[in-house]
């Protein structure tokens, strides 16, 4: 009964999805009022349904109802609560219902706080959207539809596959999709604003603010996946350049690009069809991300077993979105005059730094990815690239961003000075050049490469103190006074520091454990030790044991450092019978120096065991300087300026000029 | 500096941006894409000896060996019409088991066999990497059904 109302559910919503699509366009054309207030109900009433849709599903598998073929394929009675919730999006069907759900809720924002909109505007985004619901409630019912009855209906379910029963993975998958969805904002604006021939301040007022929700959410799911793989998988990496993840890196690259090129459009007035064009491009991006992970042309952990119906309904469905909002664009672009003129060397002239190089780098990563398939399709032979492709490629490409991200925000708009900003700055070069000298100094091997990479994190975070303290003025005014300048400060330099600092943490655990890793792999007996990297390793025993859904045998390691018991690492091998399936738990100390990472292998001989240890210096900085980074995105939203609904076009018309150059100070 | 002036200068160092990423992209080409071969292809074609190549079929029955270091296996892929041997030092994948299908990556040293630095194998049973499939069926011993 709760599946047929779920599908039912999903039903009633692609016909309002329909008629949201359509009818508050035609009304913003035409100027009927009437029709254009049809977007924010469909957009609400839509979201009631999806949501009861992803409540039913979620119902389905709480209460393991194995008469639904999506349950019963995908859980189990024994499978502890937690994931039998989020079961329900580890499916490929399940995951398409929660990727329209948070469409529907981005909907019911702009119906909920777009109050302020014009309602021209509001409409066509609206519409834009309902485009989108619609085309992807289609999807979901004639190729994936997650409430197909299974009849007879089975005892007992086949499991989800164990090592996504994980809490860092439960979780993935909605911040992923938060991200990839948000960004069909940004999409819907953009095509709004092309329609209407038409970019100003306030709309990029209302863009920012959706674009950072969306690159905070995918930044947080991209962190989640790497520290769920590096812990999970037990191969001791946190990056792979695997076809999977790069699907979701290239929007986040582009992304990053748009959230900086809105900045220069929100407070100068330019980069107008260039911002139009990266929003089309982040929201297609994310769509061949969704192609690429769905479609299962990938070997990969993502790839259900999947139908080639599918993959080339969003084929289809990416050629549309593409195709058609760049012809649109090539059509209108032209009209979106642009204002504000500024010089090479300016804030404006960093910003467009920063964007080529971020989407040439995402183009970069995009062919890197797409030419084993592309070679393959024409008959070209089989190969696959991997990181050492995307290393020669990628990482010379970031250092010039890397290094731009710092000097940038020195510079003033318009027309920067960068005698003036270099001087500032001398503290930070100073740093970084000291830095990069005592690395390639004392460092034996890989120094090179660790010498810039530290020198990059000196500059990054020494750089963005001093661009905090110069706005504050530090030190040449009283304390007092430059600690109110400091809570004056709008929320949004913050986040911009905060974020800043945060990818200079990133690369120095990047950079740290990339040059310095050690590895040991042995077999070893009860009773032997191992040293790694300053730590003994002693080998206990290997004892069998019974966790909920699995049985498996877990190792003791007793891990000395001179002399004192530091810990006891446990890693294990479980078994799970339901899925029959193993999966691999490794041992790991965390210090914020570095980890200590021990796997369990297979049995060698009468009573020896291979096993392998890591020292990952500073890994955990990765996720760490992640966080971080979405906190700084946070906390630039939390900007009055950035309060959605806060920009009102009629008013901000008038006060534009004046209002721009304050927020440039 | 006028509009056209300022248009023509991004223009220009977009251009001189994806020049450098083209050169770094063809230079990296050059030696770090990695081509995949099945057991007869080792056999029968002229098979690179100096660069990384990756090699896929089934893990042969009865032939996974462990030398008394503990951590050097050895073990025959075959894709049914010819066997090549395997060297690999270090943990194998949780899945990995005879009759398995698996992807090994690393240089082909001729009579020696294979020398792996990586192997793959798939967390799931009944899942055959793509190109192992491939391989069987050029092989013509594919037995699965084909895959939707």
């Amino acid at each position: 009964m709760i599946a047929e109302a779920g599908q039912f559910a999903l039903m009633l919503a692609l016909a309002i999805a329909l008629v949201q699509g359509s009818l508050p366009l035609i009304g913003a054309q035409t100027g009927r009022a009437g029709w254009m207030a049809l977007g924010p109900a469909c957009a609400r009433a839509q979201f009631v349904f999806v949501a009861g849709a992803f409540g039913c599903l979620i119902y389905a598998f709480v209460v393991s109802d194995f008469t639904v073929s999506n349950v019963a394929e995908n859980s189990h009675t024994l499978k502890p609560m937690l994931y039998k919730v989020t079961g329900a999006w580890g499916s490929h069907e399940g995951s398409m219902v929660l990727w329209v759900a948070i469409l529907a809720l981005f909907g019911l924002a702009v119906a909920s706080f777009g109050d302020n909109l014009p309602p021209a505007l509001r409409a066509r985004v609206l519409a834009i959207q309902g485009m989108i619901g619609a085309a992807f409630l289609a999807f979901i019912l004639f190729t994936s539809n997650p409430f197909i009855r299974l009849d007879p209906a089975p005892l007992e379910g086949r499991g989800l596959n164990p090592i996504l029963q994980d809490p860092g993975l439960a979780f993935h998958p909605p911040f992923l999709y938060l991200g990839y969805v948000g960004f069909s904002m940004a999409f819907s604006f953009a095509i709004a604003a092309l329609i209407e021939g038409r970019v100003d301040a306030a709309w990029a007022r209302w863009v920012r603010p959706w674009t950072l929700v969306a690159w905070c959410s995918l930044t947080i799911g991209i962190a989640m996946g790497s520290w769920w793989a590096y812990y999970e998988l037990g191969w001791g990496g946190w990056w792979f350049w695997d076809p999977v993840e790069n699907a979701s890196f290239i929007p986040w690259l582009i992304g990053t690009a748009l959230l900086h090129s809105a900045i220069v459009v929100e407070k100068r007035d330019a980069l107008k069809s260039w911002t139009v064009l990266l929003a089309i491009l982040t929201f297609s991006t994310s769509l061949l991300g969704t192609f690429l992970v769905r479609s299962g042309v990938l070997t990969s952990v993502h790839s259900f077993a999947s139908d080639p119906e599918r993959g080339t309904y969003i084929l289809v469905l990416l050629v549309i979105v593409t195709g058609g909002s760049l012809t649109l664009y090539a059509i209108r672009a032209p009209a979106l005059k642009g204002g504000g003129l500024f010089a090479p060397i300016s804030r404006e002239g960093a910003l467009v730094l920063n964007n080529l190089l971020l989407t040439t780098a995402a183009a970069v990563v995009t062919l890197g990815t797409l030419y084993p398939l592309a070679l393959d399709a024409f008959g070209g032979g089989k190969v696959s690239v991997g990181a050492p492709f995307f290393n020669a490629t990628f990482v010379p490409l970031m250092i010039p961003v890397l290094i731009a991200a710092c000097g940038g925000g020195m510079l003033g708009w318009k027309r920067g000075d960068l005698a003036g900003a270099l001087s500032r700055v001398r503290a930070a070069v100073g740093i970084a050049v000291l830095v990069a000298l005592t690395v390639g100094w004392f460092a034996g091997e890989r120094k090179m490469f660790g010498a810039v990479g530290l020198a990059i994190t000196a500059w990054l975070i020494v750089g963005s103190a001093v661009e905090l303290a110069e706005r504050i003025r530090l030190f040449r005014i009283p304390l007092g006074a430059s600690l109110r300048r400091a809570i004056g400060l709008p929320r949004a330099a913050w986040g911009m520091v905060i974020a800043h600092s945060a990818l200079g943490i990133m690369v120095a655990g990047i950079t740290a454990t990339s040059a310095w890793q050690t590895e040991k792999i042995q077999m070893m007996k009860p009773g032997d030790s191992v040293e790694v990297a300053g730590y003994t390793l002693r080998f206990d025993s290997v004892d069998a044991f019974k966790g909920p859904n699995y049985a498996g045998q877990r190792a003791r390691f007793t891990v000395f450092k001179d002399d004192q018991v530091v810990t006891v690492l446990m890693p294990e091998k479980r078994r799970y019978p339901a899925e029959n399936n193993t999966t691999t738990e490794a041992g790991i100390l965390w210090t914020p120096l570095g980890d200590l990472y021990a796997v369990l292998g297979d049995r060698a001989g009468a009573e020896g065991w291979t096993t392998r240890f890591y020292f990952n210096p500073l890994v955990a900085w990765i996720w760490f300087g992640a966080a971080l980074m979405a906190l700084g995105g946070l906390i630039s939203l939390t900007d009055r300026r950035h309060r959605v609904g806060a920009p009102k076009r009629a008013a901000k018309a008038a006060a534009a000029p004046a209002g721009a150059a304050k927020a440039g100070a | 500096m006028t509009r056209k002036q300022r248009r023509l200068g991004v223009v220009l160092l977009g251009l001189t941006m994806l020049g450098i990423s083209a050169a770094l992209v063809l230079n990296a080409f050059e030696d770090s894409i990695v081509f995949f071969y099945s057991p007869t292809d080792l056999v029968t074609k002229d098979v690179p000896r100096d660069k990384r190549l990756r090699i896929g079929g089934l893990v042969q029955q009865g032939s996974v060996r462990r030398d008394a270091d503990g951590v050097t296996v050895r073990f025959g892929v075959t894709d049914t019409a010819n066997t090549v041997q395997v060297v690999f030092r270090g943990l194998l994948p949780d899945l990995f088991r005879e009759g398995q299908g698996i992807i090994a990556e690393g240089r082909f040293e001729g009579a020696a066999g294979f020398r792996a630095d990586e192997i793959l194998a798939k967390h799931d049973e009944n899942y055959m990497p793509p190109e192992v499939a491939d391989a069987l069926k050029k092989a013509g011993t594919w037995k699965g059904a084909e895959k939707k």
